[in-house]
């Protein structure tokens, strides 16, 4: 029983490893506000400035959910940033100029909750070709999703010729106001956009962890070719992934949109990128199979805490960049150091129980 | 061992041992390579050749032993230096780079250079191409090697081990994709490789190929060595019986089986795949229950396409399957296993195992509908009673099962992919290879596991290239050569003589030449 204490308190190390990016963020806020609070006399903690931090998570934290799962499966999805710009733009034109139906000379102006539906909807599609290109006509992600956010992004300025739809309020007249309550509501004191990260954390932990679904998104990206063998239709989890990660791209798009009451067709641009970072800093592994919902969305909070602490601090948005960029690269060599050490805890503990087989 | 021959040994492996992770490939290997001659090494699937010839060449470091080049001690050998000792391989699997064309490949990393640096592509194409005439093959040095057929890729790498001055030439399973004529060429450059002083090593399965072309034999069996001796003091009965050993049904008793009705049966399954010739023709069998069933053929025979087409995996394949005498429909992996059908693959790491998951996950993976509830939520609670039952019925060795199956030793890793297609609870259980890469003892257990599967009524179907294992456990063996059934043993015909000359059939041409030599 000696092995076993032995393995204890080499796990205390583990640990504190494994916990890497929750202590991370811990040391952000704690110097965060102390150097807030000595230089500035800001007070970080201020609830009304936690709230605004929350709401840029929420951005960040729900297009990462869906790329959790993409990753998970050892894709990538370059695409999500345009899909929150052309969203933004689709909804932003439904609202301020309608369908133009021709046949009957006239304009047709949808309520908003169907105007939300159909964003959403197109959002998944898109994320459908995704999976379609990369399942049925094996083009590898990285490509697939790089051509879909020229594309994208593309239609999000044909839309409108490159400009802006302001004024998103909507018309009593024509029945379509409502649409900035999903940008500006509240729910218990908290902006709607955080609850539905909140809801959507909930729903893909539960997925995750508890269903044959979710464990099949794991086996692919551990190896594709076992899960197949095991009868997993790799094909059709694969494009459910990619759909998902559309989806949740969408509702992004939507949520800025209605924060901003207007629609840019720029909007979105390298967010694909703070995606993939939360889901790195929280420990998702490119080559697939390794990570969870819950450490993606600390790895959100460490870059909402770091942008908005640095911009409070009043950091240059150059150093902001540089100093994003270390944190992303501490992080990834921290994962390879602790995958060293697991690989060679196993060796050990494989040897050890070698010798134990062999004296009995 | 003290040979009575006068020739000499230019090479010489003294107690090699290479112990790996899980399993001691060599255990004390003494071997002997006489200049100028033809060196054959024979030996099982997992009997220690191709990591001996990795130590040779300075691919793997030997864990303890020394060997001597002359009278030369070899130390701290690399690839690079057994190049300038004159130590060439050629590899079992070809290790060519198919992105880059005939003649970079013959000349990587010892590029012929003009110009302080600059690669001397014309030079290069022209020896290239001396080379491959010499090997009389009329192959464009500037063709990409992706777009060469495999006899072809194996003659460049030939070629790639001529361009060097070696001494000593390794050929590990050098035909396996060669067809008959290209077999002819290569053995014509033996001859003439041997002419010129060349000592050579050559690893094949094939052994009639051995009788032929070899001058001393050597035979290892589960890591180490059982003897020496001329090739024409040997034919093919010794040889074989050398590799297998006598204790193989001692090892293995097999039980007292009640054999039932039929469970499984396949009719004209034909598959073509992405060879020129079809790799399975019109392939029809039954298995009962209760049944071991063996499949035995040489490499390229079909074997584990036959099980890959029964799982669903090929979906161009053609054939009627039935499963209780209910038709399979398409190929679908996943129906199938639901049906009662599961497969162990061939090779663990690529197919078996996900590597970055637990072994409890790993277990549950293919049956995990057998634990949900209401169609979505995997039950804790079932799930690790599952898992707990597999561990102690298949006596995997894991102190917990959230651990990562990479912890495992091979042989436990096989247990849970054996556990994993058993927790689908299926009718027909088919195995591909089950015990190649793991030590005896694990070998022992899968066995016994086997056995208790097929006495509680399981059908199962069995591929191995182990002579030993099928005399040991199977009811009934097929012997398949070129995607075709040559033999169908019962009990009382399955003898390793039967087996061999069932598998040759269709591969019979460099049998007859020797035919007089043989006895």
């Amino acid at each position: 029983m000696k092995n076993a204490m032995k393995n204890n308190d080499f796990s205390i190390g583990m640990i504190l490893l494994k916990m890497r990016t929750i202590i991370a963020l811990i040391l952000l806020v704690i110097v965060f506000t102390v150097l807030l609070n000595t230089t500035r006399g800001i007070n970080f903690l201020h609830p009304v400035n936690l709230m605004t931090i929350a709401k840029h998570v929420a951005i960040t934290g729900i297009m990462a959910i869906g790329m959790t799962f993409v990753i998970l499966t050892g894709g990538i999805d370059l695409s999500v940033g345009s899909i929150v710009g052309l969203c933004g733009m689709i909804a932003g034109g439904l609202i301020n100029e309608g369908i133009v139906l021709n046949m009957f000379g006239g304009t047709l102006y949808l309520h908003v909750p169907l105007i939300i539906l159909v964003c959403l909807v197109l959002g998944t599609a898109i994320g459908g070709v995704n999976g379609l290109l990369i399942t049925r006509l094996n083009v590898a992600p990285f490509i697939g999703t790089l051509g879909m956010m020229y594309i994208a992004r593309g239609f999000a300025n044909i839309r409108s010729g490159g400009a802006t739809f302001p004024n998103l309020q909507g018309k009593p007249e024509l029945g379509n106001t409502g649409f900035p309550i999903l940008g500006a509501g509240r729910f218990l004191g908290m902006p709607l956009s955080v609850w539905l990260m909140i809801i959507l954390m909930l729903i893909t932990i539960y997925v995750a962890k508890k269903t044959p679904f979710g464990r099949h998104i794991y086996a692919i990206g551990g190896n594709q070719r076992a899960a197949e063998l095991s009868g997993i239709q790799v094909k059709k989890v694969t494009t459910l992934v990619y759909m998902f990660s559309g989806f949740t791209s969408a509702l992004v798009g939507l949520i800025i949109a209605s924060q901003l009451v207007a629609a840019h067709p720029a909007t979105g641009e390298s967010y694909e990128m703070n995606a993939i970072a939360a889901a790195v800093l929280g420990g998702t592994s490119l080559s697939g199979g390794i990570g969870s919902i819950g450490g993606t969305i600390i790895g959100a909070f460490v870059i909402g805490v770091l942008s908005d602490g640095l911009v409070m601090l009043g950091v240059s948005e150059f150093w902001q960049n540089v100093i994003k960029g270390l944190v992303i690269l501490a992080a990834v060599i921290l994962d390879q150091t602790q995958q060293r050490i697991n690989a060679r805890s196993s060796e050990t503990r494989d040897k050890k129980q070698r010798k134990m087989a062999k004296s009995t | 061992m003290v040979m009575p021959m006068s020739d000499q040994v230019i090479l010489r492996a003294e107690n090699i041992r290479k112990v790996y992770p899980g399993t001691t490939a060599l255990k004390g290997v003494d071997f002997n390579v006489y200049e100028g001659k033809v060196n054959v090494l024979v030996g099982e699937n997992g009997a220690g050749k191709s990591t001996l010839m990795k130590i040779l060449s300075g691919v793997e470091t030997p864990t303890s032993g020394k060997f001597y080049l002359r009278d030369e001690e070899l130390t701290h050998l690399t690839p690079k230096t057994a190049t300038q000792k004159g130590i060439g391989i050629i590899y079992q699997e070809l290790s060519l780079f198919p992105n880059l064309n005939v003649a970079e490949n013959i000349f990587m990393n010892k590029e012929l250079l003009k110009n302080k640096g600059w690669i001397d592509h014309k030079t290069q194409e022209q020896k290239a191409k001396e080379l491959l005439r010499k090997l009389e093959q009329d192959i464009n040095p500037r063709s990409k090697v992706s777009s060469l057929k495999v006899g072809q890729q194996q003659i460049v790498e030939i070629a790639r081990a001529l361009a060097e001055d070696i001494n000593i030439l390794i050929m590990d399973e050098p035909t396996s994709a060669l067809s008959k004529t290209e077999v002819e060429i290569l053995f014509k450059i033996i001859d003439e490789l041997k002419s010129n002083g060349v000592s050579i090593i050559y690893i094949s399965h094939r052994l009639e190929e051995l009788i032929q072309i070899g001058d001393y034999i050597t035979v290892l069996r589960d890591g180490e060595l059982i003897t020496e001796k001329p090739m024409s003091d040997v034919n093919l009965q010794w040889i074989i019986s050398s590799m297998v050993g006598g204790e193989a049904s001692k090892i293995f008793h097999s039980g007292k089986r009640t054999i039932g009705d039929v469970v499984l049966e396949v009719k004209d399954l034909f598959f073509h795949g992405p060879a020129e010739e079809p790799l399975l023709k019109s392939i029809s069998f039954d298995v009962r229950k209760g049944e071991v069933l063996g499949i035995y053929g040489l490499l390229g025979a079909g074997r584990t396409e036959t099980l890959e087409s029964i799982m669903g995996l090929h979906t161009d394949a053609r054939g009627e399957i039935y499963l209780e005498n209910e038709l399979l429909g398409e190929p679908d992996i996943k129906s199938r296993i639901r049906k009662g059908i599961a497969l162990v693959p061939e090779d663990r790491q690529r197919e078996g195992i996900v590597q970055t998951m637990s072994v409890s996950h790993n277990l549950t993976l293919p049956g995990l509908w057998r634990i949900v509830k209401q169609k979505i939520h995997i039950s804790g609670s079932n799930e690790s009673s599952c898992v707990n039952e597999t561990i102690s019925s298949m006596s995997i060795k894991t102190s917990n099962s959230e651990n990562s199956i990479m912890s495992l030793s091979g042989g436990n890793q096989q247990k849970v992919v054996f556990g994993k297609s058993l927790l689908t609870q299926p009718k027909v259980l088919l195995l591909d290879e089950p015990t190649r890469g793991i030590d005896v003892g694990a070998k022992g257990e899968i066995f016994n596991i086997m056995n208790n599967l097929a006495q509680e009524g399981l059908a199962i179907i069995m591929v191995t290239s182990e002579l030993k294992e099928l005399l040991a456990i199977c009811d009934r063996v097929i012997v398949l050569s070129k995607g075709k059934i040559t033999g169908n043993f019962g009990k009382e015909e399955i003898t390793e003589e039967n087996i061999v000359n069932a598998s040759t059939i269709g591969h019979m041409t460099t049998a007859q030449r020797f035919g007089g030599r043989d006895r």
